[in-house]
């Protein structure tokens, strides 16, 4: 319920007198070890450490492995498990009638590169305050392991077959597309996931972070890119990343050389400690070079990729009331008798 | 002797020297793109500004300028606005479907034609008006595009001296369809002079076709089904539309953003109160409306077949989900993509079982403009008492012609919202569960992300009423029989069938939407031409109500005419009938794409009741 509880003394809360437990959802019925495991551990971790009021948010996702796991956190808030490939659709409305709401979405790599790459585009493209995460494994795990659109050519299911067609980058299309903060990194990366996310509560607009999170069952064996030594090999953090909230009022002293500091609406703060030469987040064309760059020697850049702070989002482009749609009440929204009136004389 | 035989016949005898007045329809034949609405418009508006019960109807091409259209009028001092099989009058202005328009016509007919295209020559038995429309346009203005635009003014010139129509009313009506242009005023005036001076000098009225003030259309409206739709959204208090463009719906929500944009901003902000997203798709289009709904907000889509087709999973997930959401289905000919300007009434079927699982789901059925008005409404409440996606079902008909109404009511009724928990409901109820049964009418109670109730989880996968996954057998036949104890309820909620009952009558007629107007002038033809009297019953909804059964009980044979080939209402009835109401059901399909005549029934009500 969304009344904070005085905790019990000792006990660890957040800022808004929250223990983690608030945070956590029913018990994960995905394989032990499944990279998406440990993508909800840092959700739990972020919200709980961003102080974020369960009850104002929402959660939803789509279908397959990934989209389950809307229920293994946030317990307290409202979630939406819809169909397969249609959840940005859902996400649209809801934000849309309730803009109070903070809306993380769930997605999987079959759900959001195939069958819901036109939704996914058009989510993009209207930059809705949402944090939409592929949880990417390159595979249908729920099916049993057959490759997904974003399977790097050549890689191989452990039966042996081949995949022969080349993946889709989602970042580089949420990028292309308009989406305003678009990240990339690795569920074996937990203190970067967990800055990233962060910071993703403390943008407004699409937040699109595709997490590579390997299938232990179908796509974790020597021939897979998707793999956890694959992507412990082959992942390129392009920055050292931190994140500092805007409630967190701590002096930070950091090599303007060496660091580049993106400041949020809400005043929260992106520390990135450069780790690639020409690194630089807030330009839309280096970071398209970038992916493009490290791509082509098979590696996957990590960390924010792009960002646009002061976009403005579809909320406001709608020029939407301040309160909810939704719970507009009926003076609000049915006009009165002069207008009819008004009306009818115009089909006189 | 059939009724066709009568049809002909009639025709036949007509002799010059009578006088047919208030009661004969109009054709004009244009090709589309070439500016004839407003002239078509300019003409019923006059018709009906003289107090004659007119009605319009657009027989356009799926193409934007270059294919052939039909306008047709038809003025009747009985009230039938249904559409009249046979034309009286012809504006032939199309070259292309010039011969073969004039050869359909039934002989005693007259014809206003393009004088080059010489069509005199092709009959005796048809009264002709030749007209020169590029000599009577030269003086008017030396600008070929403006020229080609009023040119049709012209004819409507012609008609207001051949058919006594007043040129008060034609200015009137003009100065209405203009607003405030005044050079298209002059311009358009001076066409219309020009048809009615040339008419005067040149065109003896040889038809007995006339029009005489009556004052049967004092007060009333004209307007369209889609926007009549659209005001009722509106005023049921939608905020939030997701929509895709489709014809014929796409009027409904371009309606409705106009009124939105006018009356529903912030007076105080000037913020919009609603919020309209042209969708990527129809599926994305009702993933918002769901979405909308999920959180509270009174959210509605309008689409045709294909795209309600295109909706089918999501349709699912709300009935399962059990989210309210309105959808308008302006139905027109299928299937596929079939003649996407034609009308029909051929979704019944796929719309009331719309997905796959065990799926049913509310249809309200609009005959008139009035009811696009007043079922929008239904549907909202409808929707949220329901909480389950509720379909309008109007058609191409209903929704892009132009209809005769009395102006619309204020509604009375506040908005109705459902069971939606709040502290003293959920004190009443205990412990919340989002699918429980808790007032033995199937519908649960629900709350919305934000209103500080407890939260749970939508999911369309299977679930108990904790709204938790479950797979278990029991909880998954439970769920499914709540909701068709859901749905029963549906049958107290939805608006009761308008029924006539005659006490002579051993033959009934079932009907719905705008075949209604065809049933209207039928019975009255079974009536005087065949002394067949017959009770009628019009549907309004589906699940139906028992006045249903209890009219089936009441006859001996009961024809439900509908327009589709595979009698769709009637297989729904078929469904929930008894073996002895079974029996008594008789099909009168209609499914041409033109908008079902009352002659068309009368004819084949009679032959199956004559076999």
């Amino acid at each position: 319920m969304s009344t904070p509880t005085q905790p019990a003394p000792g006990k660890k809360v957040n800022r808004i007198g929250l223990e983690p437990i608030a945070y956590r959802g029913s018990k994960t019925t995905l394989c032990a070890g499944c990279g998406h495991n440990a993508i909800t551990e840092r959700i739990i971790d972020a919200f709980f450490e961003m102080g974020v009021d369960p009850t104002s948010v929402v959660k939803l996702s789509g279908i397959g492995c990934s989209s389950k796991s809307p229920a293994y956190f946030l317990n307290q808030s409202h979630g939406f498990n819809s169909v397969h490939g249609r959840m940005p659709s859902v996400a649209t409305g809801a934000v849309v009638s309730n803009r109070k709401m903070i809306a993380i979405g769930v997605s999987g790599d079959g759900d959001t590169g195939a069958i819901g790459i036109g939704q996914f585009v058009h989510l993009m493209r209207r930059n809705l305050p949402i944090i939409y995460i592929i949880e990417d494994n390159g595979c249908y795990g729920l099916t049993k392991g057959q490759f997904s659109p974003t399977a790097d050519l050549g890689s191989t299911l452990k039966t042996g077959v081949i995949n022969d067609l080349p993946p889709i980058d989602t970042c580089t299309l949420a990028i292309e597309l308009g989406a305003s903060f678009v990240a990339r990194s690795f569920s074996g990366d937990p203190k970067q996931l967990k800055a990233i996310l962060k910071a993703s509560l403390s943008h407004r607009g699409t937040c699109m972070i595709d997490v590579l999170s390997p299938c232990v069952t179908f796509n974790d064996h020597d021939g897979s890119t998707k793999s956890y030594s694959y992507a412990k090999d082959h992942e390129e953090p392009l920055a050292d990343l931190s994140f500092v909230p805007f409630f967190e009022d701590i002096n930070i002293d950091y090599d303007p050389g060496t660091t580049t500091a993106v400041t949020l609406r809400n005043g929260s703060k992106i520390l990135l400690n450069k780790l690639a030469e020409d690194y630089n987040p807030t330009d839309k064309h280096r970071a398209l070079s970038l992916l493009r760059e490290t791509a082509s020697r098979n590696e996957f850049a990590t960390g924010i990729l792009y960002i646009e702070p002061d976009k403005q989002d579809f909320i406001d482009l709608l020029g939407l009331v301040d309160e909810p749609l939704a719970s507009l009440d009926m003076s609000r929204v049915r006009p009165g008798k002069a207008a009819l009136d008004e009306i009818m004389e115009s089909f006189r | 002797m059939s009724v066709t035989d009568v049809a002909v016949q009639e025709a036949g005898q007509r002799t010059r020297t009578e006088r047919i007045v208030n009661d004969f329809a109009i054709q004009v034949a244009t090709v589309n793109g070439s500016g004839s609405q407003t002239a078509n418009l300019v003409l019923l508006r006059s018709i009906f500004q003289m107090g004659v019960p007119v009605g319009g109807k657009n027989m356009f091409p799926s193409n934007i300028a270059g294919l052939p259209t039909w306008y047709t009028i038809r003025a009747s001092h009985k009230g039938y606005i249904g559409r009249k099989k046979e034309i009286d009058f012809l504006v032939a202005m199309n070259p292309e479907t010039a011969k073969e328009d004039v050869l359909t016509l039934a002989p005693g007919a007259a014809a206003l034609y393009d004088e080059p295209l010489k069509l005199n020559e092709l009959r005796n038995d048809v009264v002709f008006y030749p007209v020169p429309f590029d000599k009577l346009m030269q003086p008017i203005t030396h600008d070929a595009k403006l020229r080609r635009l009023v040119r049709n003014m012209v004819y409507d010139g012609v008609l207001s001296k051949l058919l006594s129509i007043d040129m008060g009313q034609m200015e009137k009506a003009l100065r209405k369809q203009m607003g405030k242009k005044q050079k298209a005023i002059d311009l358009n005036m001076s066409a219309l002079k020009a048809g009615y001076d040339f008419a005067e000098a040149n065109l003896p009225k040889r038809d007995p076709f006339v029009i005489e003030p009556m004052n049967k259309t004092q007060g009333m409206i004209l307007i369209e089904g889609n926007a009549a739709a659209a005001i009722g959204c509106m005023m049921a208090g939608v905020t939030f539309v997701g929509w895709y463009p489709i014809t014929p719906s796409s009027s409904l929500c371009e309606s409705l953003i106009d009124y939105l944009k006018k009356y529903r901003k912030d007076p105080e902000t000037g913020k919009n109160t609603y919020a309209v997203i042209q969708a990527e798709d129809e599926l994305a289009a009702l993933g918002m409306v769901l979405g909308a709904g999920w959180v509270g907000a009174r959210s509605m889509t309008s689409s045709a077949g294909p795209g309600i087709s295109l909706m089918s999973e999501f349709t699912g997930l709300g009935y399962y989900a059990e989210i309210p959401a309105v959808i308008f289905d302006v139905q027109r000919c299928g299937p596929s993509t079939g003649l996407p300007t034609r009308t029909g009434q051929q979704d019944i079927l796929s719309t009331a079982m719309l997905s796959h699982g065990d799926t049913k789901h509310p249809l309200l059925l609009p005959a008139s403009v009035s009811e696009c008005y007043t079922m929008a409404m239904d549907a909202f409440d409808l929707a949220e008492q329901m909480q389950t996606p509720v379909f309008v079902m109007s058609d191409l008909d209903l929704g892009m012609n132009t209809w005769m109404a009395q102006p619309f009511d204020y509604p009375t009724k506040p908005i109705t919202r459902g069971k939606l928990l709040d502290a003293e409901a959920l004190t009443r109820v205990g412990e919340f569960a989002r699918y429980r049964d808790v007032d033995g009418d199937g519908i649960p109670y629900r709350t919305i992300p934000g209103d500080g109730m407890p939260s749970y989880f939508t999911r369309g996968s299977g679930h108990n009423e904790k709204a938790q996954y479950s797979e278990r057998a029991e909880d998954y036949s439970k769920n499914l029989d709540r909701l068709a104890r859901k749905f029963e309820t549906a049958r107290t909620l939805v608006p009761k069938p308008d029924v006539e009952l005659q006490a002579t009558a051993n033959v009934g007629i079932i009907a719905y939407g705008t075949t209604h107007w065809a049933i209207v002038e039928s019975r009255d033809q079974l009536s005087h031409e065949a002394q067949l009297t017959t009770s009628y019953l019009r549907l309004k909804a589906y699940p139906f109500t028992p006045e249903v059964f209890e009219f089936i009980d009441t006859c001996d044979r009961v024809y439900v005419v509908e327009q589709n080939r595979d009698s769709q209402m009637l297989s729904l009835l078929r469904m929930e009938c008894s073996p002895a109401q079974i029996a008594k059901l008789r099909a009168v399909p209609h499914y041409a794409g033109l908008p079902l005549d009352g002659r068309s029934v009368t004819t084949e009500l009679l032959r199956q009741e004559r076999a």
